[in-house]
């Protein structure tokens, strides 16, 4: 059935999304038109200052192919809700509000809001591409940078030390419709994940693994592999949470050593082998823990396709 | 009908007359019985409005500004520590040009801590791009945020409709409310020629160049200056139905005075009536009320200010290192059209202090009195 509902919206085949200014191998923008393909023409969008806004393009210049609303940083959980508000007082409740904000918007500067209209099961789809930094103003740490890792505020010497906040569990203790983590190296899974949350009503939180190459000092070029890798070494697990209730693991990784993964990326360049196996270590724990809340609840596992 | 009303109920009903269709608003004191009295009338069915319950004010503003440019009529209120918390965004809605309407119930700013009243937190508004009004009667709360959405929609600016909060927000006086079908004539539903619209996609507010951004900000201005020909019509044609009639600056008793004193809100309902009683003693005192702050009413204060007549300017607020906020303006409109007036300037009522028939009558004869003595802070009733 996703499938189907897949292949009914391609409205950006035509458009072709073009003349965005992002980086060569930046997620955001594979993201976004990977989801707006599934959302189609009926979508208006809400996005905060960040990579997404400064990158849709400069007035008079937009690539966006549905309306598109820039908000205060902190503001885009509550203007979408307004937006919401508004469509639906003026007889527009099937237009889908994408709200679509970086992780400092949603983990930082944008939670009290974010968490206020989760708790009120606005009926909205919230997107935090997660990039896991401050990439828009340089590459600074927010809470979703990861352990270990280089920004320019965690510089070498002073590399963060405090976990990434746990932002899924966050969302799923307010009871909401949906919460689900996707990628753009799988793609399929992806894309039923936002059908699916195109089917629900009320709200529904994604936060999609957004590659950033200069901010992560990764080639351009490896974008989607270092997001499959994140994936395969459990980094960024694929997974669903339903009514804060029923967990499920959308896919089964290979568990290749995390060392793999960060080696990748020039972030990590400072750990050292004993940092790394301690980001192993707390990689399988947080992974195990996952595991033991998943339910097998019907839906289908996806098939990861051949590069 | 007309019915015994306080000043938060006066806003709510203009509200609910104006048929606003989404509302967002955050408890405090002494905005919040609007709130309340807002989610009971969206709640019977009263009034056809989608309230969104936020967590904060920055919030509210968030929230009127995604729903306005969806095109509908929004509203929001608030006071003191919430209106600073929607700064940033005060500063959006007027960029964005969303003809929003928001009641502040004046209320000093903390720290100390403090509930009472004093225009302070408005005031310090003044460089966020709204339209500012301060009502003194609950009558005219009721008209102005009637007003302030016709107003606010033409002009495409948003719009802030202040008034003393206790003295005014709690204050029971009669009012007469309007029949819903006469507010439906003077102000028809909202008709946006921008909203967002998947059938025309637009993108709304996005990263400007040095290239255009002035020329952004000059059609802000320009909408500023067209602002006092559209609310003078706007108040005519409100005229017309209603019968009652307002302006930016109310002259009372100022053509034979000798002392005048300018003020706003509360203080100057108080100031009137200290004046008729100076009046029946013989004391030549007039008054002009402010009910304009934002455009500043340059136009009409300078037709009204003469050379021969002392005046004193009563601000409940404080520009700390400058003095008082509504002297400051009329000083920069005497000096941009090179006229000689001198005026006294008081500060009272701070946080709720009262100011009294006493002070108004003891601060006009001051005026009268003076000697040149202009340049000096006067601080009405300043304990030792």
């Amino acid at each position: 059935m996703d499938r189907e509902l897949l292949n009914d919206n391609d409205f950006l085949r035509d458009s072709g999304f073009c003349g965005h200014t992002a980086c060569p191998g930046c997620g955001e923008k594979i993201l976004l038109r990977h989801v707006l393909d599934v959302l189609g023409p009926e979508t208006v969008i809400a996005a905060p200052a960040g990579c997404a806004a400064v990158t849709d393009g400069i007035f008079p210049h937009t690539v966006s192919p549905v309306p598109f609303l820039h908000t205060a940083f902190g503001a885009v959980a509550s203007g979408a809700a307004g937006v919401r508000a508004g469509l639906d007082m003026s007889g527009r409740e099937n237009v889908t509000v994408l709200a679509w904000a970086g992780d400092g918007a949603t983990f930082d500067i944008g939670l009290g809001p974010l968490s206020a209209i989760a708790e009120r099961n606005e009926n909205i789809i919230y997107v935090c591409y997660d990039n896991e930094a401050y990439m828009n103003t340089g590459v600074q740490r927010s809470s979703a940078t990861p352990s270990g890792s280089w920004t320019t505020t965690t510089p070498s010497g002073r590399l963060k030390s405090e976990p990434k906040k746990n932002i899924d569990l966050i969302m799923a203790s307010h009871k909401i419709p949906y919460v689900a983590t996707a990628s753009p190296a799988f793609l399929d899974d992806l894309k039923m994940k936002v059908a699916k949350a195109k089917r629900l009503t009320g709200f529904r939180f994604l936060r999609l693994f957004s590659p950033c190459p200069p901010g992560w000092k990764s080639d351009p070029a490896d974008s989607i592999t270092l997001a499959r890798l994140a994936v395969e070494s459990n980094i960024f697990p694929l997974f669903e949470i339903e009514d804060g209730e029923r967990w499920s693991l959308s896919y089964e990784s290979s568990g290749v050593p995390v060392a793999r993964y960060l080696k990748t990326q020039g972030r990590f360049r400072y750990l050292s082998d004993d940092d790394m196996a301690r980001i192993q270590r707390e990689t399988d724990r947080d992974y195990n823990r996952l595991k033991s809340l998943h339910q097998y609840n019907g839906y289908q596992k996806i098939v990861v396709e051949e590069q | 009908m007309k019915r015994v009303i306080s000043g938060n109920e006066a806003a709510s009903l203009a509200v609910k007359l104006s048929r606003v269709q989404v509302i967002s608003a955050y408890p405090i004191t002494p905005q919040t019985t609007i709130a309340e009295k807002l989610s009971e009338l969206c709640g019977s069915g009263e009034l056809d409005a989608k309230f969104v319950k936020v967590e904060s004010e920055h919030s509210a503003m968030a929230t009127l500004i995604g729903a306005s440019s969806t095109g509908v009529r929004t509203f929001t209120a608030t006071s003191a520590q919430g209106l600073a918390l929607m700064h940033e965004l005060l500063f959006w809605a007027s960029g964005a040009r969303l003809p929003i309407v928001l009641v502040d119930v004046n209320r000093a700013m903390a720290a100390p801590w403090t509930i009472w009243c004093d225009q302070t937190d408005s005031l310090a508004q003044r460089d966020t791009g709204f339209l500012q009004f301060y009502c003194w009667s609950n009558q005219e709360i009721l008209d102005s945020v009637i007003c302030a959405f016709k107003i606010a929609e033409k002009l495409l600016l948003p719009c802030m409709v202040c008034y003393d909060g206790f003295y005014i927000s709690h204050t029971h006086e009669a009012v007469e409310i309007p029949e819903q079908s006469d507010v439906d004539k003077f102000l028809p539903p909202r008709d946006a020629e921008y909203r967002l619209d998947t059938k025309d996609p637009r993108t709304f507010s996005g990263g400007t160049l040095p290239a255009n951004f002035m020329e952004i900000r000059y059609k802000l201005q320009k909408a500023f200056e067209k602002a006092p020909d559209v609310i003078n019509t706007t108040y005519g044609e409100f005229d017309k139905l209603f019968g009652r009639s307002y302006s930016a600056v109310e002259p009372y008793y100022t053509d034979d005075a000798e002392a005048v004193l300018l003020a706003s809100g509360s203080a100057a309902s108080t100031a009137f009536h200290a004046i008729r009683k100076m009046r029946q003693s013989g004391i030549k005192a007039g008054l002009l009320r402010l009910r304009q702050f934002r455009p500043f009413p340059e136009k009409e204060l300078l037709s009204y200010l003469k050379p021969n007549i002392k005046y004193g300017v009563l601000d409940r607020d404080l520009s700390p290192g400058t003095g008082g906020v509504i002297a400051q303006e009329i000083r920069a409109i005497l000096n941009r059209n090179n006229v000689r007036i001198d005026i006294n300037e008081f500060i009272a009522g701070l946080g709720g202090r009262d100011i009294t028939v006493d002070n108004v009558t003891e601060i006009l004869l001051k005026v009268r009195d003076d000697k040149g003595d202009k340049l000096q802070i006067n601080w009405v009733g300043l304990k030792n």
